[in-house]
């Protein structure tokens, strides 16, 4: 599989009642980062830059997952 | 035999005294899905492993206690100059009357480490399967700490952490495709 063909969020719907007590989250979502993907990690991939590396803490853009907190799917979408 | 080098693997900076996250955090420091774990975990394990898979288990044992000793040090400066009414506060009022402002290993409810954290099977796939769940559960437990904290310098150190925990999961899901392959078979290209 070519690199960047998946998304590392997935998005559900579940189910909302109408009794539900607190404000319903119509979205829900959950990570599903690039190791799920790669398969044995192909030789000469490229490469950050070692500074760049180690604030991403991986050697390689293939790996890198941003996390940023997750998505609150609470407003109607 | 190990080599220690007096430096973090990644600098650890934190922004503001909040004890309340330190009761977070030390989750990652004596829980289930914890670097004291995952070390003392993948270090046993490797005595029964296939050869060509040991290095890895090595390797990231190893990275683990480096991960430890920046939560120690997060959970440290996190609670370093706290009172013990702000100790109280924060909810840790159990954790000071038996420690102080020690660390202990122990997860965000007080329950302190145990072994049966951890497993050795033998079984060379059931035990590498356990890592790979161990990794996810692991990076899973920093997105929720990072879901909760408002700390940008200390948010910068989680996400350097869970990063790892991709890169070693990439890792030990290498590992198993190796064993899997078929090495004794004779193969005519």
């Amino acid at each position: 599989m070519h690199m960047n063909e998946f998304t590392q969020q997935k998005y559900y719907r579940p189910y909302v009642s109408p009794f539900d007590p607190c404000p319903p989250i119509r979205v829900k979502s959950y990570v599903t980062p690039p190791q799920l993907y790669l398969g044995y990690q192909p030789y000469n991939l490229p490469q950050y830059q070692p500074q760049q590396a180690l604030y991403a803490g991986t050697l390689w853009p293939a790996l890198f997952s941003p996390y940023n907190g997750r998505y609150w799917g609470r407003e109607e979408a | 035999m190990w080599i220690y080098e007096k430096k973090l693997q990644y600098p650890v900076k934190v922004g503001t005294c909040n004890p309340m996250l330190a009761k977070y955090l030390i989750e990652q420091y004596g829980g289930a899905d914890g670097e004291l774990s995952a070390a003392l975990r993948y270090l046993n394990q490797r005595y029964s492993i296939p050869d060509r898979v040991i290095g890895l288990l090595t390797d990231i044992g190893t990275e683990e206690f480096a991960h430890l000793e920046m939560i120690a040090t997060m959970v440290y400066k996190l609670t370093k100059d706290a009172t013990a009414e702000e100790m109280e506060k924060a909810g840790l009022g159990a954790h000071y009357a038996n420690h102080d402002n020690a660390l202990f290993y122990h997860n965000a409810a007080g329950a302190p480490w145990t072994a049966t954290y951890i497993q050795a099977k033998g079984d060379p796939i059931a035990d590498l399967y356990e890592d790979i769940a161990a990794e996810e559960k692991a990076r899973a437990t920093y997105q929720w700490i990072i879901d909760m904290s408002d700390d940008p310098d200390l948010n910068d150190g989680l996400k350097f952490l869970r990063e790892r925990e991709i890169v070693h999961s990439q890792r030990f899901r290498e590992a198993v495709e190796m064993l899997k392959e078929e090495r004794d078979r004779q193969k005519i290209f």
